[in-house]
C-alpha cells in the first residue's frame, strides 16, 4: 500500500504540538512502515507539495503565515488544525484586545534596557497581522484537534484511524481543551 | 530587495529548517564575492511581554510556557523563581527545590536528545552537503536505526521525568510561585529509577558519538565557523556548573574574568539590549565592554568550558577530555557546541540518578511564603543558555511589567558571527549549491536556536536564494523545489 504523505508546520504557535506528536515516542517507527514526510521541521524539504494530509500548529499573526496556510490548503487533501492557537488562535490571541502598536512600542521603543530602541520595520520582515487568527477563519479546515497541545495518545489514534481509512473519532480522555 | 548600497549584491537563505522557528539569512556580497555582511532575521513578533500584563501573578508560569513546547520547563520554572521573589519566598523547601531541579534536568535530557539526535544527526552523521532526501531523521533512522531509537528513547525518558514532576510531558503546571505542588511518590521515583542507568549508558555512547566526529574530521570539525566570542553563564558559589541556580559570570573573548558570582536580581547592571531594524530579535550585550564589542555566547559551550568542574563524575571527566581536545580547539569551535551538549546530556542524566535516591523527593513540604514584594528576577540556565525573566506586580497582584531575556536572543550576534565565518569559510566565490545553504544551517544549528522563544513568536519560510546585481537586478536564483531539488534560473 502506498504512504500517505504527510506535510506539517508550525506558523504562530509554539512548536508544542509537534513534541506532543514526536511523544508517541517509538511509536514513530511504526508511523513511519505507513507515512512519509513531505515539508515539515523536521525536513530540509522547504515548500509542500501534493500531500495526502497536512497537520497545522499555532494561528495566523503575520502575511507570511498566511501564504503558508494557503499553500497547504491547495496541496493537501485533508488539512487539520492541531492544537489550541490553530483551532482558537490560542494564546498569542491575546494581543488582540491590545493594539499592535502600542505593543511593538513597549517591546522595541519604551522597554528599559534598551541602548538604541526601534521598531524593526526591514523589508525582510514579513507584516504582522492586526488580529490573531485561527485557521478555519481563512481556509476550509477538515478536522480539530484540540489540546494544548493535543495529546500524543489523540494524535496517535487520530492518524492510525485515518490511515485505516476510518473516519478518526476521539472518545472521552482524548478531547482536552487546556 | 533593490535598496542596496553601492555595488553589493544580496544573497538569502529562507527559511532556515531543522531549527525551532521562523528565520532566513540574507548575505551582502561584494564583487570579489566576499562577504560584507552576514544577518541572521528573525521574522515573527507575539508581544508576550505585553500581554501578559493585567494577568495575575501566578498564572504567569504557565501562561509563558506556551511561548516553547520544546523548553517549556525553562520558562515555567525562570517565572516561578521570579514569583518566589514576589511571595517573599527567599528559600524553598529542600523537597521542592529538588522536585524543581528534577524537572528541569528532565527538561535538559530531553531537548539535548532532541537537537541532537532529530535534528543535528542528519548533518554530523550524513554530511553537511549530503543528499536532501535523507538527510533528516527518518533517513537516520533507515541506516542508523539503533542510534534513532536511542534518541527517541532518551527524549522520552526526560519527558517521562517531567510529566511525573509537572503532570504532563508539555505546558505541565508543577511548579507554582513558593514552591511546588506535588511531590514524587514511589511508584512513580521507582518507575524513573528503573530506567536511569540505561539512560546514563546511552548518554555516554552519545558523548563518545560526538568526540569521535571530530576524530574522523578535526579540521572540519575544529574551524567550521569558528569564531572567538566573550561569554556569560550562571555559576554555583563554587564554581561548579549548576543549570537552575547561581550567580553570572562573564569572560572577555580573551578568557579574562569580567565579572563572576554576581547576583542576577540586577542584571541590567551588566546586560543592555540593542534593537536593529531587520531582526525582531534583540541584541544584548554587556554594558561594560558596550554594543560593539559587547556581544556574548551563552549555551552549552560556554557552560563546559566556562565552569570550573561538573559536580557530577562521569561527566566531568568528559569536560576534562573536552577541554584537552587538541590543545583546546574544541572549546572553542562552533561545532564543538555539540560534543559540550551530550556531556551536559550526561550530566543530567546523572543528576537526575542523583535526585532519585534522595527522599527528600517524597516529602510533603512543598510552599513557603514570605513578606510580598513588587518585583521578582527569575534567572536559570536553559538548554540553550542563560535566560532571564523579570516582572513587576501591582498591589491587587496584577503583572504590570514584564521583561524576558530568552538563551537565543542571548546568542543572536554569536550566531550572526558564525553564519558569517562559514560564509567566508566555504561561500567565497564559489557556485551556490543546496548543500552550501546547508552549510550556513549546519553553523545556526550548532547554536540550537529557539526562534520561537527569541522573538516570542514562530513560524516557517519557503527557501530560495538569490543573486542581485549591483544594480538591483536579479541575476541568478536558487531555488529548493517541494521534494528538496535545487534548480536555478530565474523564472518568473
Amino acid at each position: 500500500m502506498a504512504k500517505l504523505r504527510v506535510a506539517t508546520t508550525s506558523l504562530a504557535g509554539c512548536f508544542g504540538c509537534h513534541m506532543s506528536l514526536l511523544d508517541i515516542d517509538e511509536r514513530l517507527f511504526e508511523l513511519l512502515k505507513h507515512i512519509e514526510f513531505d515539508r515539515t521541521p523536521l525536513t530540509d524539504i522547504k515548500k509542500c507539495g501534493p500531500c495526502d494530509l497536512g497537520l497545522i500548529e499555532g494561528g495566523l499573526c503575520n502575511a507570511e503565515n498566511v501564504e503558508v496556510l494557503l499553500d497547504f490548503r491547495r496541496n493537501c487533501k485533508i488539512l487539520v488544525a492541531v492544537g489550541a492557537c490553530a483551532v482558537t488562535g490560542g494564546l498569542p490571541a491575546q494581543r488582540n484586545h491590545l493594539d499592535l502598536g502600542a505593543c511593538l512600542t513597549e517591546v522595541y521603543l519604551t522597554e528599559p534596557g534598551l541602548a538604541h530602541g526601534g521598531i524593526p520595520n526591514d523589508p525582510e520582515l514579513p507584516l504582522p497581522l492586526d488580529k490573531v487568527h485561527p485557521l478555519h477563519e481563512v481556509v476550509k479546515i477538515d478536522y480539530f484537534l484540540p489540546g494544548c497541545p493535543p495529546p500524543a495518545d489523540a494524535i496517535w489514534q487520530f492518524l492510525t484511524e485515518l490511515i485505516a481509512g476510518q473516519t478518526p473519532t476521539l472518545g472521552h480522555g482524548l478531547i482536552k481543551y487546556d | 530587495m533593490t535598496e542596496l548600497a553601492t555595488n553589493l549584491r544580496r544573497v538569502a537563505i529562507d527559511p532556515l529548517s531543522r531549527v525551532e522557528g521562523h528565520g532566513k539569512v540574507t548575505l551582502l556580497l561584494d564583487e570579489n564575492n566576499h562577504v560584507q555582511q552576514a544577518r541572521l532575521h528573525i521574522v515573527e513578533f507575539r508581544g508576550f511581554e505585553k500581554f501578559v500584563q493585567g494577568r495575575p501573578y501566578w498564572e504567569i508560569p504557565v501562561m509563558v510556557q506556551r511561548l516553547c513546547g520544546i523548553c517549556p520547563v525553562s520558562h515555567h520554572l525562570a517565572a516561578c523563581k521570579a514569583m518566589d521573589q514576589v511571595v517573599g519566598a527567599d528559600r524553598l523547601t529542600s523537597s521542592a527545590e529538588k522536585l524543581r531541579r528534577l524537572m528541569h534536568y528532565g527538561q535538559i535530557l530531553q531537548s539535548h536528545a532532541l537537537h541532537f539526535f532529530h535534528l543535528s544527526s542528519p548533518d554530523l552523521l550524513f554530511g553537511f552537503g549530503s543528499d536532501v532526501a535523507k538527510r533528516n531523521i527518518v533517513g537516520i533512522a533507515t541506516e542508523y536505526p539503533e542510534i534513532a531509537r536511542q534518541g527517541v528513547l532518551l527524549r522520552k525518558y526526560g519527558q517521562e521525568v517531567i510529566r511525573h514532576t509537572a503532570g504532563k510531558r508539555i505546558h505541565g503546571t508543577g511548579a507554582i510561585p513558593g514552591g511546588v505542588n506535588k511531590n514524587l511518590n514511589k511508584e512513580e521515583r521507582d518507575a524513573l529509577l528503573a530506567d536511569i542507568y540505561q539512560i546514563i549508558a546511552w548518554c555516554r555512547d552519545a558523548v563518545a558519538m560526538a568526540r569521535r566526529l571530530f576524530e574522523q574530521d578535526p579540521a572540519l570539525y575544529n574551524e567550521f565557523g569558528r569564531f572567538s566570542a566573550n561569554s556569560l553563564g550562571l555559576i554555583r558559589a563554587d564554581g561548579a556548573m549548576d543549570l537552575y541556580h547561581g550567580g553570572l559570570r562573564a569572560r572577555d573573548r580573551d578568557g579574562k574574568t569580567l565579572f563572576d558570582h554576581e547576583n542576577y536580581d540586577e542584571y541590567w547592571e551588566h546586560i543592555y539590549e540593542d534593537v536593529k531594524s531587520w531582526s525582531y530579535m534583540k541584541f544584548p550585550f554587556l554594558r561594560q565592554l558596550g554594543a560593539d564589542d559587547g556581544w556574548y555566547r551563552v549555551g552549552p559551550l560556554t557552560r563546559v568550558t566556562q565552569c570550573d568542574f561538573i559536580p557530577t563524575p562521569l561527566a566531568d571527566v568528559e569536560r576534562r577530555e573536552f577541554l584537552a581536545w587538541d590543545g583546546g580547539r574544541a572549546a572553542g569551535a562552533t561545532l564543538g557546541t555539540h560534543w559540550a551538549r551530550m556531556i551536559e546530556m550526561l550530566h543530567a542524566a546523572e543528576a537526575i540518578k542523583e535526585l532519585l535516591h534522595d527522599t527528600d523527593l517524597l516529602g510533603d513540604d512543598l510552599i513557603v511564603q514570605g513578606e510580598r514584594r513588587g518585583r521578582g528576577v527569575g534567572v536559570l540556565e536553559a538548554p540553550r543558555g542563560t535566560l532571564i525573566h523579570h516582572y513587576r506586580v501591582d498591589e491587587n497582584d496584577l503583572v504590570i511589567r514584564a521583561n524576558l531575556i530568552v538563551s537565543t536572543t542571548h546568542n543572536n550576534q554569536a550566531m550572526n558571527e558564525a553564519i558569517r565565518s562559514v560564509a567566508r569559510q566555504y561561500l567565497d566565490g564559489q557556485e551556490l549549491t543546496e548543500g552550501l545553504l546547508n552549510h550556513i544551517e549546519v553553523a545556526i544549528r550548532a547554536f540550537d536556536p529557539c526562534l520561537s522563544c527569541a522573538t516570542h513568536a514562530l513560524g516557517k519560510m519557503p527557501l530560495t536564494l538569490n543573486l542581485i546585481d549591483a544594480e538591483g537586478n536579479e541575476i541568478d536564483r536558487l531555488v529548493r523545489n517541494g521534494q528538496g531539488e535545487c534548480s536555478t534560473g530565474i523564472c518568473d
